[in-house]
């Protein structure tokens, strides 16, 4: 570690350099976080070709693109305010992430309890966006009759696009549930007191990715 | 600094950016709530979505901090994806150009919304 320590005296470019060309250890982060970035670089590849798709779909049918502000309005007792319901879920996972920022923050101080609380507040909110996306997903199967192959609005490819991108993103958050709600569970029982804390930031770090694909989705799908 | 000793950072910047990303996201939903259409919507939603993905990446995400080996890593594959994306719509628009062209298709069709079909739910075709 002491070597490495030296190596990364240069930063930039000559510490790139010296990274790779030392002949040994080229990402100077715990294997688990080289790891996680991998598998994030690879999963924004998975997202990106859906939206490219939808992309595709989308300019080339000739049939008029639903619009998502109506579909998604919600009425609570008036009348239906636009796009309420996804503005919702997208503040429920912005707040999300910074618990799960002041997560990362007290474990490197070895605060087991705060780290626990806000980890676990992490999971509530991740929990509760899944819920209002089955909410979603119910009132437009079951009120609006979408389906993957049609709608009554407009172009059939609304609904395809619409149940494979938010579902395999709901089925990110809720596989990031669990996976917190595990690490939290070690962090309390004292776990990595010795092994140290880099864990929250590795479960942080997929926390904030699936936040930032939300970020895309809901400006191209939802927005424009 | 050093990533062995982890990415420690004042609690400050972290609440600064929570904040600026609620405000961000606020900014998003008027330009729909406000029915800002056309060229200058897709320009601020396209700029709110930028500017929150770069503070999610660069602050939350830790990638400012981290050293370039590993910044090149994720800030590089993804690169060749815009490729595909510029393909795409190159494509895209020459598939819907030949079939509103040959196929005769409305170029000025429009969809029907949820109160257009729940107001003729009498009147069913």
């Amino acid at each position: 570690m002491s070597e490495a320590a030296l190596n990364q005296a240069a930063g930039g470019v000559d510490g790139l350099v010296d990274d790779w060309s030392a002949d040994k250890q080229a990402y100077h982060v715990p294997w688990g976080k080289a790891m996680m970035w991998i598998f994030l670089v690879s999963d924004t590849f998975i997202f990106t070709c859906f939206l490219t798709g939808y992309l595709n779909v989308r300019l080339t049918t000739t049939q008029p693109w639903p619009n998502q502000s109506e579909i998604f309005a919600l009425s609570f007792g008036g009348d239906p305010i636009p796009l309420i319901l996804i503005a919702i879920m997208t503040f429920i996972l912005i707040t999300s992430s910074g618990t799960m920022a002041l997560a990362v923050n007290f474990g490197y101080r070895k605060d087991k309890a705060k780290t626990f609380m806000f980890m676990c507040a992490t999971a509530a909110f991740g929990a509760s966006f899944v819920g209002m996306q089955a909410f979603e997903w119910s009132k437009l199967i079951l009120e609006e009759g979408v389906r993957p192959w049609g709608n009554p609005f407009g172009a059939p490819q609304f609904g395809s696009v619409f149940f494979m991108i938010t579902g395999f993103h709901g089925l990110h958050v809720s596989a990031g549930v669990i996976y917190l709600l595990v690490i939290a569970n070690r962090v309390r029982k004292g776990y990595y007191d010795n092994k140290g804390y880099e864990i929250v930031e590795i479960a942080g770090l997929y926390w904030h990715f699936v936040d930032l694909v939300w970020v895309f989705i809901f400006a191209f799908f939802y927005l424009l | 600094m050093s990533a062995e000793a982890g990415q420690q950072h004042p609690l400050g910047i972290y609440y600064k950016i929570w904040i600026l990303l609620f405000v961000l996201s606020s900014f998003s939903y008027a330009v729909d709530y406000f029915e800002v259409q056309g060229a200058m919507r897709w320009s601020l939603v396209i700029l709110f979505m930028v500017l929150k993905a770069g503070f999610i990446v660069a602050i939350f995400m830790h990638v400012m901090w981290e050293r370039m080996a590993l910044v090149l890593t994720i800030l590089g594959p993804p690169v060749v994806l815009l490729l595909l994306i510029g393909f795409m719509v190159i494509e895209g628009n020459y598939t819907s150009e030949t079939r509103y062209e040959y196929r005769g298709h409305d170029r000025d069709a429009v969809a029907l919304t949820p109160s257009d079909l729940h107001h003729e739910e009498e009147e069913a075709h």
